[in-house]
């Protein structure tokens, strides 16, 4: 065999290597799914959706945790969304060259790698006690906002730096000053990607779980939560409290709980990936 | 060449030094520019033609580890002053740059958005000025009908005189151009050489250019630089038939660059 034929043989065999890898997690993953949707679709109904936690598995439901999953996820991406842009901003477009943002950049870093239980016990200690929220949506949606400011940070750079030079260089030889030139250019050109950015962290924070558990979020709640200084549980929660019970009959609570969980993360993904497509197609230089 | 008045010089640059961190890229210029004229910085890359050009207008303000000794004097005003509002001065000098750089929005937009950016609100006087800077760019013709399509759906040559009427709409009296034909087709670049002949009534322009012919044919004085020093400056008449350097004549026999 000539060493051409061999390398060829190498190069196919690394090709067919890296498609299994790449199937293996597909595969996982569709098996997980189809186990998941034979166990719980039955539970899947109106009922379901609208009925209140209850110790009869057959009449249980994920009301509250689900009122609970979309109050945490506004307030978080309310308190998270404009931190997140505004320090991103700051970083790619304000901050010069200095060991200051230098030092800022590799905490930045490390903040993204920090466990979310780490981020748990930091809410626990200043938004649950010292600020005196108590275990509610706002000390939980402030929790979770920490835990995602860094990859919305992180995601808004990228999408700044995709914007080409020149276009500031226009800009700012137009008279524009440096807050001209972002709201008027740089953001709109941007704003794909910063999105982009952010519908993903949000769909990070969804599935969180172990930062709320530190902070003492309810499992168990029968009513529906109506301010941000309510109690309040939330999907993953809910799943984990039913995965726990003796009660057989409950698992399949737990996967019908799951199903929704996982609906609102691949419709989210989903928005983000045509938002994408979209401004991809839109801004083209 | 002539000696000019203080009234009669548009720009000057007075024991110019120019550095990028610990690198000196202009050494000691000296030069004074007629307002209505067309002036040609010369020279090959690297010699500091470009930076010397963005001195005017203060865009090198961005470069870091930029640094100036000397006077840039605009309108008998010193331009590095504390004083100076750079947006004020960037209003009154257009600059456009080598590759054409239009904004990813409409046709019409590219043009009022120096008006926008001034708080200008009136809708009649942005049109009216969108469409006569478009006219004075020689491009009304033919984007009157889309004025609403996106800049980026025209060609090369047509983003360049949209980056000028831009530059025009907000009524400057000088305009400094980066090589703004370098990267178009002999026919574009034509029209752009036609185009800065006809500004010249209104506006007084500075153009660095690689394309010697071109220089010849659009300028009336030529400067030519050679690693950071003006060798030379003078009527682009004399600069190409009898310089008085012989670096200036190798070069514009093209026996090097």
């Amino acid at each position: 065999m000539t060493s051409a034929e061999k390398n060829r043989i190498k190069d196919k065999l690394f090709g067919y290597f890296g498609l299994a890898c790449t199937l293996f997690g597909i595969i996982m993953l569709l098996v997980f799914l189809s186990d998941i949707v034979m166990k719980g679709w039955e539970k899947v109904d109106f009922d379901f959706l609208t009925n209140y936690s209850s110790s009869r598995p057959k009449k249980a439901g994920i009301y509250p945790a689900l009122a609970g999953t979309l109050w945490i996820l506004g307030l978080t991406a309310l308190i998270a969304i404009p931190i997140g842009i505004a320090a991103g901003i700051y970083f790619e477009e304000y901050a010069k060259k200095s060991k200051m943002a230098n030092f800022l950049e590799i905490n930045l870093a490390n903040l993204a790698g920090v466990p979310s239980i780490i981020y748990g016990l930091l809410g626990l200690q200043i938004f649950v006690r010292s600020l005196n929220f108590g275990a509610s949506i706002l000390a939980g949606a402030c929790t979770l906002a920490l835990l995602i400011l860094p990859i919305i940070i992180v995601s808004t750079r990228e999408a700044l730096k995709a914007v080409p030079d020149s276009i500031r260089q226009a800009s700012y030889g137009m008279g524009a000053n440096t807050w001209q030139t972002i709201w008027h250019q740089v953001l709109p050109a941007s704003a794909g990607g910063i999105i982009t950015g952010i519908i993903l962290a949000i769909s990070r924070a969804i599935g969180e779980t172990a930062p709320l558990i530190v902070i003492g979020a309810a499992t168990y709640i029968t009513y529906i939560p109506e301010g941000p200084m309510d109690k309040f549980t939330v999907l993953p929660m809910q799943v984990y409290d039913w995965i726990g019970m003796p009660d057989p009959e409950f698992a399949k609570n737990a996967a019908g709980g799951i199903i929704i969980l996982l609906l609102i993360t691949f419709l989210l993904n989903g928005i983000a990936v045509y938002l994408r497509n979209r401004w991809q197609k839109k801004v083209k230089w | 060449m002539e000696k000019l008045s203080i009234k009669e010089k548009k720009l000057e640059a007075i024991n110019l030094n120019v550095f990028y961190g610990q690198k000196q890229v202009l050494k000691d210029v000296n030069i004074a520019i007629k307002a209505n004229t067309v002036t040609a910085f010369i020279g090959p890359s690297g010699c500091g033609k470009s930076t010397f050009l963005r001195t005017f207008n203060r865009m090198n303000d961005y470069v870091e580890g930029f640094r100036k000794e000397g006077d840039i004097i605009v309108d008998g005003k010193d331009i590095y002053q504390k004083m100076i509002r750079v947006e004020e001065l960037r209003k009154k000098i257009g600059m456009v740059f080598q590759k054409p750089n239009p904004f990813p929005k409409s046709i019409f937009e590219n043009v009022a958005y120096g008006l926008k950016i001034q708080g200008i609100k009136n809708k009649k006087l942005i049109e009216e000025t969108v469409e006569k800077s478009l006219k004075q760019s020689a491009l009304w013709d033919e984007v009157k009908d889309d004025l609403k399509k996106s800049a980026l759906s025209l060609s090369g040559g047509q983003q360049q005189r949209l980056c000028i009427a831009r530059a025009l709409a907000l009524e400057p009296s000088i305009l400094l151009m980066d090589e703004p034909a370098s990267a178009l087709d002999p026919i574009s670049t034509s029209k752009i050489e036609d185009l800065i002949w006809e500004l010249k009534q209104k506006y007084t322009i500075v153009i660095v250019t690689h394309n010697m012919q071109q220089a010849g044919r659009i300028s009336d004085n030529t400067a030519f630089f050679y690693m950071g020093d003006l060798v030379e400056y003078d009527e682009t008449k004399k600069i190409f038939t009898n310089p008085e350097k012989e670096r200036t004549q190798n070069y514009i026999t093209g026996r090097f660059g």
